[in-house]
């Protein structure tokens, strides 16, 4: 099953029932009536698009539908894809870089240290040089985990004991991929909540010393779960806020989760969503394509 | 900024309560209201459409419309239904007379189940419990490293054994609990999606050979739509008994949880509210429905205070002292410490109506300012704190020194504490001579111990009326 069908397999309850929507708007014409366009708004709240963004969609479909008068369900589906797809920020993949440094943050559980692994074994098998630092020194066997990925990409990984001072580990790690000449650096911090400010604050050390030290471009993404609901946009707010995000990781979109919450922040933040995550595998961390997301989120 | 919950619906409210008379247009608009904060709590859209629906028609009864006081009436709709929609009351675990007990976590990967695993360990130790954890995560790498570090810090035992099957590994487990006279089991189970069928089959297989008491689900409290979805469909393959809110300690309005209970009928048992290990909770409704309306939680701030009573920093003597309006920096040094034993100022400023708010105004609720006031009076003698007129220009000098801070910050205390003192004694006036007054409310909540009547004053409540933070 390719990804594209997992995402949509994923979503096919509310793909149906859209499908359903927009077969009956066919029917009717352009005479459609409040019902239709309010289950339609329902369907992207439902996708965790958020109210506003999800009202502004529907506004936004309702004119292009008066003034296009449209002749094919098919004119109206493409619309709405475009209507979303547009609204994504999509300048500025950081993996696209040689050589650069990625500091991977986020809260807790949204699967960093998974997403690092599995970008390092895919930077290898691209015949990259690839150094892994693990600056998650505070949860237990964290730094074990990401060994666990060093010995399967078989990359060298830089660690410490628990405890130790992340940005310490963090300079360690780039002064190592210096003197390898590493392509990618990867390094994996601690999940802590946006909301604690000691934390957030350790994390913004660990960002200094990284580009402080690092002579390559470093850059900072921000890990999502896919599930995440309103609090995301807030999440993303307050850790751009801390560190300047350039981008986001968007994991977990295999469940019925249909990660819309990406779409507000991409917009607010003016960052791309440089990969997905549609499975277990390695592979299955995938490049983000705005219209194919967009597509599978409303099933056309 | 954003506004949480209860400011949403407070600033509705407060419109509505301005009038004396509601019309119907009056109650759909706080409707709207209700329905916008709800969707941005990640309250499932089904049950805001149920919810609103319900509060609506109580709102537009005739005694509401007609009643002096409309607005207070539809705030207390509000909230009653939303304390019936979290589960009305507290659902506590309950386990059987059989040796062992045994619980299972279940959830999908990232909700937070090794360390909500360690952390009901410990609370369960604290009711007299002798747990042990089982690590059935066979797939995550180091997930049962991760379960044994945390162990071993907590001093529980892990069960880990041979198998890499963990069907073999639950059941061996609760086999070495009973050997070895554990009367708790909790299994941690591996994260899985519940349309991965092989996964939620081989949680099915570990609940049939383990038959535990409970089978709780664990849930993150930043869950969006989608987490009703996810839980029913481990209802129906699981029958699970209950759920653990994890991360509510950030600012997720934990909408999840209002829909899980409403969708499901499945309590929410647990709350985690924090990293360490103590920061599990239990659920209580009511009180997490007032927390989300903003109208703070001063029940479970009465409850923290009264459990580190027995060691308040305050002696009798203190307590003399101060009834006379006699405050010196020492008594602002141990307010600090009250304050840390409560869990800190972020801790107690949420639990406190419009909390949430205070801490979004600025960065005053800062921990470190809070440090930086301990260090500039730790830098003063004795006698400069118990009489702090005598802090001339050389003296505040050396203290800024001392205390690694600018003289403008040492000022500002000292400005701060004059305040503080000031209002003691306006506060001392006030009160009734026979004092005594906080401690009226302890006795109802407290753990059931006779205290002997006192004269401590509780000055409000412990550590809130902080003074230097103004």
């Amino acid at each position: 099953m390719s990804w594209y069908d997992k995402l949509n397999d994923g979503l096919s309850k509310s793909r149906e029932r859209l499908a359903g929507q927009l077969n009956s708007l066919v029917g009717r014409g352009v005479d459609l009536d409040d019902t239709f366009w309010e289950s339609l708004e329902d369907t992207l709240i439902m996708a965790d698009l958020g109210l506003e963004p999800s009202e502004e969609i529907v506004s936004r479909l309702k004119r292009e539908v008066a003034a296009k008068a449209f002749t094919s369900v098919e004119q109206v589906k493409e619309h709405l894809v475009s209507a979303i797809a547009d609204e994504f920020e999509t300048v500025g993949d950081p993996f696209k870089l040689n050589p650069v440094t990625v500091l991977a943050v986020g809260v807790n559980g949204t699967g960093k240290t998974t997403s690092v692994g599995k970008l390092a074994k895919q930077a290898v098998d691209e015949g990259k040089t690839v150094v892994l630092g693990s600056a998650d020194t505070f949860r237990a066997a964290a730094t074990e985990q990401l060994d666990i990925w060093a010995q399967r990409a078989d990359v060298p990984i830089i660690k410490r004991d628990r405890g130790a001072d992340a940005a310490s580990v963090a300079y360690e790690t780039v002064e190592h991929a210096e003197e390898l000449g590493a392509n990618l650096t990867l390094i994996d911090t601690a999940g802590r909540l946006h909301t604690s400010l000691d934390l957030m604050r350790e994390l913004e050390k660990v960002q200094r010393v990284t580009r402080d030290r690092s002579k390559t471009p470093t850059f900072t993404v921000l890990v999502m779960d896919a599930t995440t609901g309103q609090n995301g946009l807030i999440q993303a707010r307050e850790f751009n806020k801390a560190l300047a995000l350039d981008a986001v990781i968007l994991t977990k979109l295999d469940g019925t989760a249909k990660g819309g919450i990406a779409l507000a922040i991409s917009k607010e933040l003016d960052i791309p969503i440089v990969r997905i995550g549609v499975g277990e595998d390695i592979d299955d961390l995938r490049p983000f394509e705005p219209h194919e997301f967009a597509r599978a989120l409303i099933g056309s | 900024m954003f506004d949480n919950l209860g400011s949403r619906l407070q600033t509705v409210f407060s419109g509505l309560t301005s009038k004396g008379r509601l019309s119907e247009e009056d109650i759909d608009n706080a409707m709207r209201e209700i329905r916008r904060a709800l969707l941005e709590a990640d309250v499932n859209l089904q049950v805001v459409k149920t919810f609103t629906a319900r509060v609506r028609e109580k709102a537009l009864g005739a005694d509401v419309l007609s009643s002096l006081t409309p607005g207070q009436m539809v705030i207390k709709i509000v909230m009653d239904e939303l304390t019936q929609l979290l589960g009305g009351t507290l659902s506590r675990l309950t386990l059987s007379n059989r040796m062992p007990n045994v619980i299972m976590l279940v959830g999908l990967q990232g909700s937070g189940k090794t360390t909500a695993a360690a952390k009901l360990a410990y609370l369960m130790r604290k009711k007299g419990k002798r747990p042990i954890m089982i690590a059935a995560d066979v797939y995550r790498p180091a997930a049962i490293d991760q379960l044994e570090a945390l162990g071993r810090e907590l001093q529980i035992p892990v069960y880990r054994g041979e198998s890499d099957d963990p069907v073999t590994i639950a059941r061996d487990g609760v086999r070495y609990a009973v050997d070895n006279m554990l009367d708790l089991v909790i299994i941690d189970t591996a994260g899985r999606l519940h349309i991965d069928d092989k996964m939620m089959d081989e949680v099915a297989r570990i609940k049939q050979a383990t038959q535990p008491d409970q089978i709780l689900m664990v849930i993150d409290a930043m869950t969006g739509q989608d987490a009703v979805t996810v839980a029913d469909a481990f209802a129906q393959r699981l029958d699970f008994d209950g759920l653990i809110m994890s991360k509510l300690d950030g600012d997720a309005r934990g909408g999840a949880a209002l829909s899980i209970r409403e969708i499901t009928g499945k309590p929410i048992k647990f709350a985690s509210m924090g990293e360490k290990p103590d920061a599990l909770e239990e659920f209580y409704p009511d009180r997490m429905a007032k927390r989300i309306l903003g109208m703070g939680d001063v029940v479970s701030l009465i409850e923290k205070a009264s459990e580190i009573g027995e060691d308040s920093e305050y002696s009798d003597d203190d307590a003399e002292r101060l009834m006379q309006g006699k405050f010196t920096f020492d008594d602002f040094l141990k307010s600090i410490k009250q304050m840390r034993k409560m869990g800190g100022l972020g801790a107690v400023a949420k639990l406190l109506p419009g909390g949430e708010a205070m801490k979004q105004v600025s960065g005053q609720m800062d921990e470190a300012q809070i440090d930086r006031v301990e260090a500039i009076i730790f830098s003063m003698t004795e006698r400069e704190r118990i009489n702090p007129k005598i802090l001339n220009g050389s003296r505040r000098a050396r203290i800024a020194k001392g205390a690694g801070v600018e003289v403008v910050d040492v000022n500002r205390l000292i400005k701060q504490f004059d305040q503080a003192s000031k209002m003691m004694k306006q506060m001392q006036k006030q009160m009734d001579p026979g004092g005594g007054k906080g401690s009226s409310k302890r006795g109802k909540r407290g753990k059931g111990k006779q205290r002997p009547p006192q004269k401590k004053p509780r000055f409000g409540l412990p550590g809130t009326n902080f003074p230097g933070f103004n």
